[in-house]
C-alpha cells in the first residue's frame, strides 16, 4: 500500500489543480465575460441617412443619392466568363486581375470592394447578370449628392474616416464616412445621427448563422438631422458668379443677427467633384499644395491680411472712445505725415487736402493718413506709457472679435494678429512709443485680419457698438438654434454716441468718395476702401504686383441688412473691383434684382479677369510680403 | 463455481464500467455538440462525426465481449505475442501508413481509419506487466531495468519517428509503474529536475539560472561541510566539482538546444506558454479561442447545444483534442469539475483494483492501466485550460476517435477481465 502512495497522491493533487484553474477560469474570470465581445458575435451596423443641408431660404443645398459599390467575397468566386463581366463593368481584363488580388490579399473570406460607385446604367445591366457571377453582390451606398454648384467651402465634403481615428474612435469603424470639412465637419455629430448595431451569431469562418440572441441586445439607428443653413445659396450663387477669374473673399453678415448671408472664397470648386469615383483624382488636384489657386483654402475664413484704410475707422472710434479726439478735432495734412527726423520717417498721403484743418468724417471719406496717424500717436502715448496705451488700444480693438478666432462655427479661420504692449516689449532692443509703430494707424503694420473678421467688424459699426458672433447654422430640423455663443449680444467697448460720425463719414465714402462711382439708387450705402501693397519673388526677383484690393461696407444706412467685407487679391485700387462688386451684392440682397441701370456695371464685373495679373507669379513663387510697406 | 467461470460477466467491476459508460456517453454528447450543423439529422451515419463516433461506441460492445470472453491467462501468456504484433504495425506504417496532418499515424481502410499507437499502449502494458512480474526478474539490477526501458521506449521510439511526439510522451507514464515495483524514485526526480531547469533556463536566461544554480550548490556544500565537517568536502570534491560542471553545461546546453534544435513552433508553444510572448490570432490562438470559451460557462455553463462558441466552430479541433471546452462552455465549472472528479474516482478505483491482486501480473497491468490514463488526462486537460503547452493527444473516452475510444477501451477491459478473475486460481 505504502507504494501506491506516489500515484493516489498525485492524482489527488492534478484533480485539485485542475479544478482549481477551471475555478479561476470559468468562475473568476466567467464573471467579466462580455458576451458582446464574444468572438461568435459579429457586429453589423445599420446606417442611418444623414441629414439634409437648406439654405436660408429652404433651398437643398445638400441631399443623398444611393450608389452602387460592386463587392467581392473571394472564396466564394467561382469560375466566371471574366470578359463578359469586364465589359459589364466597364473595366480591362488587367483590372480585373490587379483588383481580384488586392481583394485576395486584404482577406479571401472576408467581402472587400472590388469597384466603386458603379454608374447608374451599368449598375442595372450587372444587376440582371448578377446572379452568374457567384461571390460578387452589389453593396448600396449613400453617398452626398449636390443639387446646387455652390458654397463647396462652406458645406465641406465627407470622406472616409482617418485609419488614426478609426483606431482611438469608439465610434467610427475604418471605411466609414464622416464629414471633412465645412459644416459637414462641424455638424458631424447632429447630420450623421447614430448607427444602429445588430449582433448577429457567426462561426469562425465568419459565416453569419443568424441573429444573436433573437436581438436582444440590438440597437435601432437614428436619422441624421437636417440643417438649415443662415447661407443665402441666392447671394452667395451671385457673389461666385462675379468673383470668377479674380482671387479673394467675400463675407456677407446679416448685423442684427450675425448670421452669415455669404462666404465665398474664389477659386471655388464644384462640390460634386469630391462625390464619387473620380473623387480621388479630384480631390488630389484641389489639394495640390502646387496650385497656385489653392481652389480648398477658404480665403473668407483663412486669408490674413493687412486690413488698411477701413482699420482707420477702428482708430477713428477709439480715439473718440478715449476722448483724445473729438467730432471737430481737426489736424493738418501736407502730403503726407512726419513722424521722426530721420528721412524716411514719413508717410505719405493721397487724401489732396493740404495745409488745410481736417475733420473726422472728411478724414475718413479720403481716407487721410496723417489724421489717423496723429490720433493713433495720442491714443498710445495718452498717458505718456506707450505701452500701456497700446494695450487700452489693442483691447478696445480686441472686442470687436479681431486679432482671435471669432468663434463662428466653421471649422476653419485664422486669428489675425492685434498687437499689444507686450508684443513690442518683447523685441531686442527695441525702445517704442507711437511713432515707431505709426503703421498700424491706417491699418498696415502688424495687423492682420481675415475677412470675416472684418465683416463682423462692420456689422458691429451697423449696429452701433455690438454684434452677433458670426454663424452659419440657422436651424437644427425646423428648431432655431439656442447656443448663447450666437444668439447673445456681444457689446463692444465703444459707447453708442461715437459710432454717428464714422457713419456718416461711411456713407459720405459712397457719395462723395472713393466709393462714388459704386451707387445704387435708392439704397444708402456706408463703407471704405482699402489696398494693400503686395510684393512677390519671382525667379529670384522681388517684384510689386498689384495691390490686394480691400472693401467693407453694409447698408442700408438706416436699418441695416447685410455687412460685408470684401478682399480681393491684387484688384487694384478698392474702387475698380471690390466697390462695384459690393454694390451689386447689396443691390441683389436688397432688391432682389439688378436694375437696368446698373446691369452694364454687372457685365463688367462678369467680364472682369485677373488672370494676366496672376499669371505673373508662375513659375512658382513665394510671397514674401503683402501689405507691409 | 465452474457456472460462474462460463460467465463472462461475473466478477466483474460495475463500478469501472459504470465510470466507462458515463464518460463514453458524456464524451459523445459534448462530440455531438461540438460537430452538429444544420443539415444533419442522422444519428447513426457516416457522413457526421458524431454518427461516426456513435457507430464506434456501438462498435465497443462486442470488443468488449471479446475480451471479457478470453481467459485472464490468455493475455499473460500471449502478452508477449501481441506486443511484437503491436511492433510491426507500428513499423508496417512506414510502408503502408497514411501521411495525415504530417504524420505518418494511419492505416487507411477506406471509411475507418486506424491509428496503431492508440492500440500499442494495451499491449505494451500487457509486455511491461509480463516481464516484470516473471518471479526471478529484480529491478534492483541495471540489466533488468535496461530490459525495460526497451520493452518502453521501442514503441515510444517508432512512434516518435512518425513523428507524433505527444503519443510517444505517454510512454512516460510507464515510471510510475516501475517505482511501484521498485525502481528508485530518482529517476522521476532526475527527470522532474531536469524539466524544472530546462523550464526556468528558458524563462529567465542562461545566466540568472546559471549563478543562482551554482550559488544554491554552493550554499548546499558549505552547509554539508559546516554540518558534517571538513572530511565531506576531502572525499567528495570531485563529485561536486562534477556536479558543478554538468549541472553547467546542461544549462548552457539548453540554451542551445532551445535555440537551434527546437524548431520555431515548439518556441512558440513554450512561450505563449509562459507568458513570454502573446499570440492570439496566430499560434496561441487554439488556447486562446479554448480558454475564452471555457471561461465563458460560467457556474453551469450554457445548455446543452447553446454554446455558442462550440456551435460557431471556434475552437479548433474542439470534437478531438479540445472537447473538454465543450464541457466548460455547455455545462459550466459544473460540468468540467464532474469529469474531473470522475477522472479521479476512476483512477482511485483502478489503483485501488490492482492493490487487491494478489497475482503480481494484474496488478502491474492494473499500473500501467492508471498511469497511461493519468497521463492523457493531465496532458489533454491541461492543454486544454492553458497549463500545459499543446500537445495533440486525446482525453480518453472522450475525445472523437475510433482507435483512441477502442484503445481505451481495450487496456481498461483487460484490466477489467483480469480483476475479475483475481480470486480464481491462474
Amino acid at each position: 500500500m505504502q507504494r501506491s502512495f506516489l500515484l493516489y497522491f498525485l492524482i489527488t493533487i492534478v484533480g485539485f489543480v485542475f479544478i482549481g484553474r477551471l475555478f479561476q477560469l470559468q468562475i473568476i474570470r466567467g464573471s467579466d465575460y462580455d458576451p458582446i465581445k464574444n468572438a461568435a458575435v459579429k457586429p453589423q451596423y445599420d446606417y442611418p441617412e444623414r441629414g439634409y443641408i437648406y439654405d436660408r431660404n429652404g433651398k437643398l443645398l445638400v441631399a443623398n443619392q444611393l450608389s452602387y459599390d460592386v463587392m467581392v467575397q473571394p472564396n466564394q468566386v467561382k469560375p466566371l466568363d471574366t470578359l463578359e463581366f469586364c465589359k459589364l463593368i466597364k473595366i480591362t481584363k488587367e483590372d480585373f486581375i490587379k483588383r481580384f488580388e488586392k481583394a485576395e490579399n486584404y482577406a479571401p473570406y472576408l467581402p472587400s470592394v472590388f469597384l466603386k460607385q458603379l454608374a447608374k446604367e451599368d449598375f442595372a445591366f450587372l444587376q440582371e447578370k448578377l446572379h452568374k457571377y457567384k461571390g460578387f453582390f452589389i453593396q448600396k451606398r449613400i453617398i452626398r449628392n449636390y443639387p446646387i454648384n455652390a458654397a463647396a467651402n462652406v458645406l465641406g465634403y465627407i470622406g472616409e474616416v482617418d485609419e488614426n481615428l478609426a483606431r482611438k474612435s469608439d465610434y467610427y469603424q475604418q471605411g466609414e464616412l464622416i464629414g471633412r470639412d465645412g459644416v459637414e465637419k462641424q455638424y458631424e455629430n447632429l447630420l450623421r445621427g447614430k448607427k444602429g448595431k445588430k449582433y448577429l451569431h457567426r462561426n469562425r469562418f465568419n459565416k453569419v448563422t443568424g441573429s444573436y440572441k433573437n436581438g436582444a441586445y440590438d440597437t435601432l439607428h437614428v436619422n441624421g438631422k437636417d440643417l438649415t443653413l443662415t447661407l443665402d445659396i441666392e447671394l452667395q450663387l451671385y457673389a461666385q458668379k462675379l468673383m470668377k477669374g479674380k482671387r479673394g473673399g467675400i463675407v456677407a453678415i446679416e448685423p442684427s443677427t450675425g448670421e452669415i448671408l455669404a462666404l465665398v472664397t474664389a477659386p471655388t470648386y464644384n462640390p460634386n467633384m469630391l462625390v464619387g469615383r473620380k473623387r480621388s483624382v479630384n480631390s488630389a488636384i484641389l489639394m495640390d499644395p502646387n496650385n497656385l489657386e489653392k481652389p480648398t483654402y477658404d480665403r473668407g475664413l483663412m486669408a490674413a491680411y493687412a486690413p488698411g484704410s477701413p482699420f482707420k475707422m477702428m482708430n477713428a472710434l477709439i480715439g473718440l472712445q478715449e476722448n483724445v479726439i473729438t467730432e471737430k478735432t481737426s489736424f493738418y495734412c501736407y502730403n503726407g505725415y512726419r513722424y521722426g527726423n530721420r528721412k524716411g520717417a514719413f508717410m505719405g498721403c493721397h487724401c489732396g487736402i493740404f495745409g488745410r484743418p481736417i475733420h473726422l468724417e472728411t478724414a475718413i471719406a479720403k481716407s487721410c493718413n496723417s489724421y489717423f496717424s496723429n490720433t493713433f500717436k495720442r491714443i498710445v502715448e495718452k498717458n505718456n506709457e506707450p505701452s500701456q496705451g497700446l494695450d487700452t488700444w489693442s483691447k478696445h480693438v480686441k472686442s470687436f472679435g479681431l486679432g482671435d478666432y471669432l468663434g463662428y462655427d466653421l471649422p476653419a479661420g485664422s486669428p489675425g494678429l492685434i498687437p499689444d504692449g507686450k508684443y513690442y516689449d518683447a523685441r531686442k532692443d527695441f525702445r517704442w512709443n507711437g511713432s515707431s509703430i505709426i503703421s498700424n494707424a491706417i491699418g498696415q503694420g502688424e495687423v492682420l485680419t481675415t475677412p470675416i473678421q472684418l465683416a463682423n467688424f462692420t456689422a458691429a459699426i451697423a449696429n452701433r457698438g455690438y454684434f452677433y458672433t458670426p454663424h452659419i447654422l440657422k436651424k437644427v430640423e425646423n428648431t432655431s438654434i439656442e447656443n448663447p455663443e450666437y444668439t447673445e449680444k456681444k457689446i463692444t467697448t465703444i459707447n453708442k454716441e461715437h459710432f454717428d460720425p464714422v457713419i456718416e463719414a461711411m456713407h459720405e465714402v459712397f457719395k462723395t468718395g472713393t466709393g462714388k462711382w459704386s451707387q445704387v439708387k435708392g439704397i444708402e450705402i456706408c463703407g471704405k476702401t482699402g489696398t494693400a501693397e503686395n510684393f512677390a519673388i519671382v525667379n529670384g526677383e522681388r517684384i510689386q504686383l498689384a495691390d490686394h484690393s480691400i472693401l467693407v461696407a453694409f447698408a442700408p444706412k438706416k436699418n441695416p441688412q447685410i455687412a460685408l467685407a470684401i478682399f480681393v487679391e491684387n484688384g487694384g485700387y478698392g474702387s475698380t473691383i471690390a466697390a462695384p462688386v459690393t454694390s451689386l451684392l447689396i443691390e441683389k440682397y436688397l432688391n432682389g434684382e439688378i436694375s437696368k441701370a446698373t446691369k452694364y456695371r454687372e457685365t463688367r464685373m462678369l467680364e472682369m479677369s485677373l488672370q494676366s495679373e496672376y499669371d505673373k507669379l508662375i513659375p512658382k513663387t513665394e510671397e514674401i510680403a503683402s501689405g507691409t510697406k | 463455481m465452474r457456472q460462474e467461470r462460463n460467465n463472462i460477466f461475473a466478477g466483474i467491476d460495475w463500478i469501472l464500467i459504470f465510470l466507462y459508460v458515463v464518460l463514453v456517453g458524456f464524451g459523445w454528447l459534448n462530440i455531438y455538440a461540438a460537430s452538429i450543423t444544420d443539415e444533419d439529422t442522422e444519428l447513426l451515419s457516416f457522413s457526421t462525426k458524431y454518427g461516426k463516433q456513435l457507430i464506434f461506441i456501438c462498435l465497443t460492445i462486442p470488443l468488449i465481449i471479446i475480451i471479457l470472453f478470453f481467459n485472464s491467462k490468455f493475455y499473460e501468456k500471449f502478452a508477449s505475442i501481441f506486443y511484437l504484433i503491436s511492433l510491426i504495425s507500428l513499423a508496417g506504417l512506414f510502408v503502408f501508413g497514411k501521411k495525415i496532418n504530417g504524420a505518418t499515424s494511419w492505416y487507411n481502410f477506406g471509411v475507418i481509419g486506424l491509428q496503431p499507437s492508440e492500440f500499442v499502449k494495451a499491449f505494451t502494458a500487457l509486455a511491461v506487466a509480463k516481464l516484470l512480474s516473471d518471479r526471478q526478474y529484480n529491478l534492483k539490477l541495471i540489466k533488468n531495468q535496461v530490459k525495460a526501458f526497451i520493452i518502453i521506449f521501442t514503441p515510444a521510439l517508432l512512434i516518435t519517428l512518425q513523428p507524433d511526439a505527444g503519443s510517444a510522451l505517454i510512454y512516460l507514464a510507464f515510471f510510475f509503474v516501475l517505482n511501484r515495483e521498485g525502481l528508485t524514485l530518482n529517476y522521476i526526480l532526475f527527470g522532474l529536475l531536469v524539466i524544472v531547469l530546462f523550464i526556468s533556463t528558458i524563462f529567465f536566461g542562461i545566466k540568472v539560472i546559471l549563478t543562482s544554480v551554482f550559488l544554491l550548490i554552493t550554499i548546499a556544500v558549505a552547509y554539508i561541510t559546516y554540518r558534517g565537517g571538513k572530511r565531506f568536502l576531502r572525499f567528495n570534491w570531485h563529485k561536486i566539482i562534477i556536479v558543478y560542471i554538468v549541472s553547467g553545461l546542461f544549462i548552457v546546453g539548453t540554451g542551445y538546444i532551445y535555440d537551434s534544435v527546437f524548431k520555431q513552433h515548439h518556441r512558440d508553444r513554450f512561450e505563449i506558454l509562459l507568458g513570454i510572448k502573446q499570440d492570439n490570432k496566430g499560434i496561441g490562438y487554439n488556447s486562446y479561442q479554448s480558454e475564452l470559451t471555457i471561461s465563458s460557462g460560467s457556474w453551469t455553463g450554457k445548455g446543452f447545444l447553446k454554446g455558442d462558441l462550440t456551435q460557431g466552430d471556434f475552437v479548433p479541433e474542439q470534437h478531438t483534442d479540445y472537447i473538454f471546452s465543450t464541457v466548460g462552455e455547455e455545462w459550466g465549472f459544473l460540468g468540467t469539475s464532474t469529469v474531473i472528479i470522475l477522472f479521479m474516482f476512476m483512477l482511485y478505483r483502478i489503483i485501488y483494483l490492482a492493490e487487491t491482486h494478489t497475482n503480481k501480473f494484474g496488478r502491474i497491468y492494473g499500473y500501467g492501466l492508471a498511469s497511461i490514463l493519468f497521463f492523457h488526462v493531465i496532458v489533454n486537460v491541461g492543454m486544454v485550460i492553458g497549463l500545459l503547452p499543446t500537445v495533440g493527444i486525446p482525453l480518453p473516452f472522450f475525445s472523437y476517435g475510433g482507435s483512441s475510444l477502442w484503445g481505451f477501451t481495450i487496456l481498461l477491459f483487460i484490466f477489467i477481465r483480469l480483476d475479475a478473475h483475481k480470486n480464481y486460481e491462474w
